[in-house]
């Protein structure tokens, strides 16, 4: 099952990867999100993909007899999308933000820190 | 307490002095520094004690381990050399806290002048006993950074901040080359201690990298000791108030430079490398620091470019190499402290008392400061080198050491000549232009100052006259031991005050003749140099100023190629960097996986679920409207959903959907009200390597990732929280537990991330940007030069 | 829905469930409410400012956490008692505390994310 799991997330990293590579904001979200994702599935496949039994004992059990997936990748995961969800929220806010002030979502045009052709500065002691 | 915890608290008494001093003066105001000349004086008394076991001959050393793992220690060594100069930073220093504490009466920022005064103390003193090299690197920087502080520490005037950068840039960056020098020698011999390193003298001078280490050091001694061309700092460190100049800058500090020379002559000296570049850089920096001190006719000016003339001499003394070469150096040096420090507090006074220290513009003071007349008079006929005084038998030993008949000695006892005849003059010029003749009158009217002014200049002048009367009993004492340390065998010095008939006293009366020709045409001779010098019209002092400007030139050109602004550009970077380090290690390793086992049996239905989120993800990339973009992005969050069901991960899922869902919504609802530029114009050129990177970056995951499951799977973790999740923690779902239990401090600062940029997003959301925003608002085709001109007139 | 996903919290230390998941279901239920309802609907539903519940989570989850120190235990160790309510066993536990942390951590801070942007929308 893994390899399958190896292609799949390739893909994912590689339109991720892509998208952010892109010069228009949106598109740089997108591939953030994408990415979350991706990386979302490379720490579960690299804990062993084990099939349909959620780790959950059984009643009455003190440990659990049938072999189930395993858990520990799951917990990281699950925290993983709570933190991407709020760092894309507040990637998009601020996108958001600097496309109402300086009317573009070209991060080329966004040169307010950086002007173009800045000359250096003085001496100064 | 013994002795060992005696002198390592002596050490750290400047420290607590400095740490002292600005309460004290809030309390005290100036009458402080009567207290705070008790913490030299005792370090003075301290070192005093070791004066009977030097002079017999023994070392004292001591310390601490410092970094053991690294085999570097807080270590001391009490030699002659170190010994003499501890007593000097000691002594001098008590009287210059007495003379800044008259001196800057009523400054708001007397507290923290003293402060400084005491942290460069402790540096100094440091460095002077450091046994270990560490150790002297540590005090090294930290005197070039205590006397950054001094120097610029009237910082409102821009003259004084260059004067401090200049100081700090030249004798820090010279303290590196001195680091790097340090460290090879330690490389070469693998001792660590200046004690130690004697032993190893033949072998680091066999050593192919001799040289190199060689040229390191002087790298930092000559800096710090202002030797021609790196002179420049010496000069504009000026801008100090004259306490610091009469301190760090005549007596102590470029002096570390020399006692550099003079701890190293025994384990690098001796060697033609040596005695070539030490008297070339010493014999240029005496001439034309003699030069220039005559063109000069600030007080304070004359005695620097003087200060840097006699470094010139006891870098040329160190490296000489003939007999009775180093026992002058030794005498020199003293002698320097002595009359130089007190000439400049002397210059110190007739600035503070009558307004101005242009010699042009002074005259007949003496009857007003009969005191400051005595002192600058016996300080400057010691310089002059007239007997009494102690400057004279430093001059004998001098004319000793360089008066014999080869070649290369005629050479450097001419320069010697001509450079202590230009001193005798301004010597003279000092000390007598001021305070003899007509009276002027001074911007103020002049009168003698305090008695915490003159007790410095008069005790360190008559010390001069004390020490050559007892000529037996110093050579005993200081010179003897110092010698015998920087010779690296017992060297004794007998010199004494009566002259006896020979070539050295010749060529003392030849000195004193030309002297006082110099002096009687000192204004001639000044506007002949001014003259050369205006011809030439350029000097390192211009040079720093260039070199200053290149480097921010250099510097920001840098930035401008590696932080472009571009967004793209350092994606771009970024993962083609991310693309090498997937591939090229893996091929470099030979890690690369076995090729892959595809499994038959996967149902179709699996299968399908991954073609969804395929089929979402391209379609994502080549969505031409941001709707169709966001709703993609949403098909391939839910397959992904799925997948975690289907692979026994329902808290996942569960999770997956919300979020998605979530994503979604809150996509739709932002990105639908902006005017975007519709979708991803991306030129064709710009395509292909874009997509190349991707696919590559995507290709290098592929294969770790087969990489990783290829190697055997380690259940140790996952079998520990399935075994005990029910058992210790009483919950049966595995996945929970781990998150608010085993793992619960983690899960708490998750949540804390969640808090925080939930608190972020609402103030960039509630953020009324103000005028920037409507003026941006009203005018779409704002570019970013006005966008920032806007911001800053909104300000 | 809400309802619901407090029922998932509850259960989620024993079958599948917990205070991420219940507070994600939570928060949807909101934005969901927020878009047909209007946003004033839903910040009168829940009374508080999104963020005051979010940050009485955090201290929630972090006195759950400090309750073992009372003990002197390390920080974090779970602590159960079970009181006899009606009769009945009611297993209860300083983890369970943390997870309800948890929970209006999430509700709390999400909410009041999706809640801002929904009214910045409609202006």
């Amino acid at each position: 099952m893994e390899p399958i799991f190896a292609i799949l997330v390739g893909i994912f990293f590689a339109v991720a990867v892509y998208l952010l590579l892109s010069k228009y904001i949106i598109r740089v979200l997108l591939g953030v999100a994408i990415l979350g994702n991706a990386v979302n599935l490379v720490i579960f496949a690299s804990g062993r993909i084990l099939r349909d039994v959620p780790p959950v004992i059984g009643a009455g059990l003190d440990i659990s007899t049938v072999q189930t997936a395993n858990p520990l990748p799951q917990a990281l995961i699950l925290t993983a999308i709570v933190i991407s969800f709020s760092f894309f929220s507040f990637l998009l806010v601020l996108s958001w933000r600097a496309y109402r002030v300086l009317e573009t979502d070209n991060t080329d045009e966004m040169r307010v820190a950086e002007p173009d052709g800045e000359a250096p500065p003085p001496l100064r002691y | 307490m013994d002795v060992m915890a005696l002198t390592f608290l002596a050490l750290l008494l400047p420290f607590l002095g400095a740490l002292a001093a600005p309460g004290l003066t809030r309390m005290l105001g100036h009458n402080a520094a009567w207290l705070l000349a008790l913490f030299p004086a005792a370090i003075f008394l301290h070192f005093t004690g070791f004066s009977a076991e030097i002079s017999s001959g023994d070392i004292v050393t001591g310390g601490y381990q410092w970094v053991p793992s690294l085999d570097v220690r807080f270590s001391w060594l009490i030699d002659g050399l170190s010994l003499t100069f501890a007593l000097l930073i000691s002594g001098i220093g008590t009287l210059v806290v007495l003379y800044a504490g008259g001196y800057l009466k009523g400054h708001p920022d007397q507290g923290r002048f003293l402060a400084f005064l005491m942290l460069f103390m402790g540096a100094m003193l440091g460095l002077v006993v450091s046994d270990s090299f560490l150790m002297l690197f540590v005090y090294w920087e930290l005197t070039s950074i205590t006397s950054f502080l001094l120097i610029g520490f009237d910082h409102t005037r821009q003259a004084a901040r260059r004067a401090a950068l200049q100081a700090l840039v030249v004798t820090g960056g010279g303290g590196l080359f001195l680091l790097a020098g340090l460290l090879l020698i330690w490389g070469i011999t693998g001792v660590s201690q200046f004690s130690e390193l004697s032993a190893f003298a033949a072998q680091i001078k066999s050593n192919p990298l001799y040289l190199a280490a060689l040229l390191l050091v002087l790298g930092g001694a000559l800096t710090k000791s202002a030797q021609f061309p790196f002179h420049m700092w010496l000069p504009n460190a000026m801008e100090a108030p004259t306490p610091v100049s009469a301190y760090l800058h005549s007596a102590t500090m470029v002096k570390a430079g020399v006692y550099l020379l003079m701890r190293l002559n025994p384990t690098l000296g001796g060697t033609p490398e040596w005695q070539t570049l030490l008297p070339l850089f010493g014999g240029a920096t005496l001439i034309i620091g003699a030069l220039l001190a005559v063109r000069q006719t600030d007080l304070k000016m004359m005695l620097a470019y003087t200060t840097m003339s006699s470094l010139g001499l006891l870098v040329l003394l160190t490296g000489f190499g003939s007999p009775h070469a180093l026992e002058a150096a030794v005498l020199y040096l003293v002698a320097h402290a002595l009359f130089k420090g007190a000439l400049f507090m002397v210059a110190g006074i007739i600035d503070h008392e009558a307004g101005t220290r242009d010699i042009r513009k002074l005259g007949g003071l003496r009857r007003a400061m009969p005191i400051t007349f005595a002192a600058a008079l016996i300080a400057a006929l010691s310089m002059a080198g007239l007997p009494p005084f102690f400057g004279f038998l430093a001059k004998e030993e001098i004319y000793y050491a360089v008066g014999r008949f080869d070649g290369w000695s005629i050479a450097f006892a001419t320069i010697a000549i001509i450079g202590n005849a230009l001193m005798f003059a301004v010597a003279f010029a000092v000390a007598f232009k001021p305070f003899l003749g007509p009276v002027v009158k001074t911007p103020k009217s002049a009168h003698e100052g305090p008695a915490l002014l003159w007790i410095g200049p008069s005790v360190l002048a008559l010390k001069g006259l004390a020490i050559a009367v007892l000529a037996g009993l110093t050579h005993q004492l200081i010179s003897t031991p110092m010698a015998s340390a920087i010779a690296g065998e017992m060297r004794r010095v007998d010199i004494a005050l009566v002259p006896h008939l020979g070539v050295p006293l010749a060529l003392s009366a030849l000195t004193v003749a030309l002297g006082v020709l110099a002096y009687r045409f000192l204004d001639r001779l000044r506007d002949l140099i001014a003259g050369i010098l205006a011809d030439i019209g350029w000097g390192p002092d211009r040079g720093f100023d260039q070199a200053m400007r290149g480097l921010i030139g250099f510097s920001h050109g840098l930035t401008r190629r590696l932080q472009t602004g571009r967004l793209d550009t350092y994606m771009t970077v970024t993962f083609v960097a991310v693309a090498v380090v997937l591939l090229a290690t893996p091929l470099w390793f030979g890690e690369l996986p076995r090729p892959p086992v595809f499994p038959n049996d996967v149902p179709w239905h699996e299968l399908a679920i991954m073609g969804i989120a395929v089929i979402g993800l391209i379609t994502v990339v080549l969505a031409k409207d941001r709707l169709t973009a966001i709703v993609s992005l949403g098909i391939q969050g839910f397959a992904v959903a799925v997948i975690f069901l289907l692979y026994g991960a329902p808290d996942l899922a569960f999770t997956q959907f919300m979020v998605e869902t979530l994503v979604v919504v809150i996509l739709a609802l932002v990105m639908t009200r902006l005017r975007l530029s519709p979708s991803d114009r991306r030129p064709f050129r710009q395509t292909l390597p874009d997509a190349a990177i991707a696919l590559v970056c995507g290709l290098g995951l592929c294969l770790l990732l087969m990489a990783v499951t290829q190697a055997p799977f380690d259940t140790t973790l996952s079998d520990f929280f399935n075994l005990h999740s029910k058992v210790i923690a009483h919950g049966a779902n595995v996945v929970n537990v781990i998150i608010v239990d085993f793992r619960g401090t983690d899960t708490l600062g998750e949540i804390a991330v969640v808090m925080i940029a939930a608190l972020a997003i609402l103030s960039l959301v509630r953020l009324r940007a103000g005028s920037l925003v409507r003026m941006a608002d009203n005018d779409p085709d704002v570019d970013p030069d006005a966008a920032q001109d806007v911001r800053e007139a909104g300000r | 829905m809400l309802m619901f996903s407090i029922f998932v919290l509850l259960r989620g230390h024993n079958e599948p469930g917990g205070g991420f998941i219940g507070g994600l279901i939570a928060v949807a239920a909101l934005a969901i409410h927020g878009i047909t309802n209007g946003v004033e609907t839903v910040r009168r539903a829940i009374v508080f400012h999104p963020l005051a519940i979010a940050g009485a989570g955090l201290l929630l989850s972090t006195v759950a956490g400090l309750i073992s120190i009372v003990l002197r235990v390390p920080f974090m160790t779970g602590i159960w008692v079970e009181p006899s309510i009606l009769g009945e066993p009611v297993p209860l536990s300083s983890v369970m505390l943390f997870d309800i942390g948890v929970y209006l951590v999430v509700v709390g801070a999400l909410t009041g994310v999706v809640l801002a942007l929904e009214e910045r929308g409609e202006d």
